[in-house]
């Protein structure tokens, strides 16, 4: 294999144990709302949250690199550029974010000092790290890039999605420069700040992700390259068309005029319009096929992939983002469930979907099948979805008793919090969160062993089937 | 059929080739173009209304005056109000002053990752209260007496300084070793915050709607 298959394999590996942390830190997260005094003392809430959604934030590019640096070869054809310094980078990213990790827990915060900043945590949300993991990161940003555009440089050869992914690393490695001034005005802060989460998550990872995903069904099914180039381009120009301005969904309530209720609502209403298309270029190319295909659970995911992107990030995201509902809803327990479907949808089931590409050709299997990846795809998903349900009814219990009739004050947070309704989401939320537990455990085995025991059976006289 | 007619359509089939990606790339590159433009043009504008002094945000000496929230039937929702002189501890600041609060106020909310609790403008955790128009809330008239302070700053501030001894509810804050002075910027930068106008959010505050 090479060297940059290798490299790919260890960040699929790195991103795969991060979406164990991220898992683990989501329950611990969920516990305090069962029982607030759990672990209270020794590690706060905040700090639970704060790793659950810096981990996924990570396990995710991880998993977006690892899937780049898998396909770079075969686009090329030659080792990319600077691969050197993305196998140096990769131990430094993964040591960084262990530092940082460890610095969460055992320091936790420190005093009102620029200090703090740049060795405890920033206190912005996504970009909790401190500016010198942060810079860590902007580097291997940098590599990463570099690989990717040095390459069709290098190839003199730009196919059209690489063309994409390279124009796109601009954005990329630009917007993230915002992690790291502090802003005193908040409206000014968040305004920024949201260019980066917005215009990252839903603008520029769509783009990577649908990028990676071309690259994926040309492999699995050997789709023809001009008819998914000119997708990815439909996908570009819907992404975009809706999702720059979208962002205005952002603005309706952080001080900002209140032009941006009608441009946010009228554009972000159009965001589901590409991932719809996903769905019936998915179902179309599935019917093509007549589902066949040497990598059941590669394909699966990619549906699943297809279909989370558009019920997570098109229809429980529609549902939030009018102004008039959003006023009631935005900040409630219905946005954490429109974001966690949204993020599985959107990304985690890509991701997942190039593991097994990656993993078929690894060990060499000619077909990846079997019950354990079945195992692993029903409990994570079900799991999923039922945290997903049981939020949305936590949030709509909470937007009515705190929002709508309550007022809004501290006592109406409290009161929106102890309804039984809140109450029994969370219960229910706990539930699913486990059987979601259940499932990654399931993948993770999966991962590790579907190779080995293929290859034991191959060693054998193969039963008559 | 003339000859003319037949290469008209063709250079109409020409100008429309659906299954040439070049066509759909011109398509993403034009509407990327414009949008980006669109946004830039809507930054410059919203960058001005919300700089402090601008159309949406009060300037920082806001924090010497009364801030009231009322309801505007014309607009259909709840707008500050900046009333009367009412500095905070009783002392009048000046505009610098007034910005090195909250320079030291916005340092000790991410210093203390306030918002993988609570909410900013419906921003953050949603573990704890939103704290947009914290200053407003009208539980620290209780708050004042089950700290055994005279005003709502000073009770706000001893809250902050050693929250775990005043829980009154499940969910407790932790003790984040937050100083006197850094709680009394804290307290400056809310009193702005709620200054600002949020388009109504969060939506009746402190007006519940039970009884009409």
């Amino acid at each position: 294999m090479s060297r940059s298959k290798n490299l790919a394999v260890k960040y699929l590996v790195a991103a795969i144990l991060f979406f164990g942390v991220m898992t683990l830190s989501g329950l611990m997260s969920a516990a305090y709302y069962i029982q607030p005094d759990f672990l209270f003392g020794l590690i706060p809430f905040s700090i639970a949250k704060m790793l659950h959604i810096d981990t996924m934030i990570i396990w995710l590019l991880m998993g977006f690199m690892g899937a780049v640096y898998w396909f770079l070869p075969d686009e090329f054809e030659i080792e990319p550029a600077g691969i050197w310094a993305a196998e140096i980078l990769f131990w430094v990213f993964v040591s960084a974010v262990l530092v940082v990790a460890a610095t969460f827990v055992l320091v936790q915060w420190g005093a009102g000092t620029e200090t703090t900043l740049w060795l405890v945590q920033q206190g912005r949300k996504y970009v909790e790290a401190p500016r010198w993991a942060a810079i860590g990161v902007a580097l291997v940003m940098l590599v990463f890039a570099w690989n990717v555009v040095g390459t069709a440089l290098r190839a003199r050869r730009f196919t059209g999605i690489m063309a994409v992914m390279s124009v796109n690393m601009v954005p990329l490695v630009l917007l993230y420069l915002i992690a790291f001034p502090k802003i005193d005005n908040m409206a000014v802060d968040l305004y920024w700040w949201w260019w980066l989460v917005h215009l990252w998550v839903e603008a520029t990872w769509e783009i990577l992700i649908g990028c990676i995903m071309a690259l994926a069904v040309m492999k699995l099914l050997g789709t023809s390259r001009k008819i998914v180039e000119g997708w990815l381009y439909v996908e570009v120009s819907m992404v975009l068309g809706t999702g720059i301005l979208g962002l205005g969904h952002h603005y309706f309530w952080i001080g900002t005029p209140d032009y941006w209720l009608g441009i946010g609502g009228f554009f972000s209403a159009l965001e589901p319009l590409p991932l719809l298309g996903m769905v019936v270029h998915a179902v179309y190319d599935a019917g093509v096929h007549r589902m066949k295909t040497t990598n059941r659970p590669a394909f699966y995911w990619t549906l699943a992939e297809a279909f989370g992107n558009f019920l997570g990030g098109g229809v429980f995201g529609f549902m939030i983002t009018l102004p008039q509902l959003n006023l009631f809803a935005h900040g409630t327990q219905w946005t954490v469930s429109h974001g966690h479907f949204a993020f599985w949808g959107a990304y985690a089931c890509g991701v997942l979907s190039v593991c097994y590409i990656a993993l078929q050709e690894q060990r060499r299997l000619a077909v990846v099948n079997g019950r354990g990846w079945v195992w692993a795809f029903v409990l994570l998903n079900g799991g999923l979805i039922g945290m997903v349900g049981s939020l949305l009814v936590a949030g709509m219990a909470q937007t009515f008793f705190e929002r709508a009739i309550g007022g809004s004050t501290l006592e109406a947070f409290i009161a929106g919090q102890e309804n039984p309704w809140f109450v029994l989401g969370m219960y229910s939320r706990m539930f699913f969160g486990l059987i979601f537990t259940a499932g990654y455990l399931t993948l993770a085995w999966n991962l590790l062993a579907l190779g080995h025991r293929e290859a034991a059976a191959v060693a054998q006289p193969a039963p008559a089937e | 059929m003339p000859k003319g007619f037949i290469g008209k359509v063709r250079l109409g089939a020409r100008l429309m080739q659906y299954d040439d990606p070049k066509f759909w790339r011109a398509g993403a590159i034009s509407t990327t173009v414009v949008m980006a433009i669109a946004l830039g043009m809507l930054t410059v504008d919203s960058l001005e209304a919300i700089t402090p002094g601008g159309s949406h945000v009060p300037p920082y000496s806001v924090i010497n005056r009364h801030i009231g929230y009322v309801y505007n039937g014309r607009l259909g929702r709840d707008m500050p109000v900046i009333g009367a002189d009412e500095p905070l501890f009783g002392k009048p600041v000046t505009e610098t002053e007034a910005a090195a609060f909250m320079e030291r106020g916005k340092l000790v909310i991410q210093s203390r990752s306030c918002i993988n609790c609570h909410t900013f403008m419906g921003n953050g955790a949603y573990y704890a209260p939103d704290l947009t128009k914290a200053w407003l809330d009208p539980a620290w008239d209780t708050w004042m007496a089950i700290t055994g302070a005279d005003t709502k700053e000073e009770a706000m501030v001893r809250f902050l300084m050693a929250p775990e001894q005043y829980a009154t509810w499940l969910r407790k804050m932790p003790n984040l070793g937050i100083s006197r002075d850094e709680a009394v910027a804290t307290v400056a930068y809310l009193k702005w915050l709620s200054s600002i106008d949020t388009n109504g959010f969060p939506i009746h505050f402190g007006r519940p709607q039970t009884s009409r």
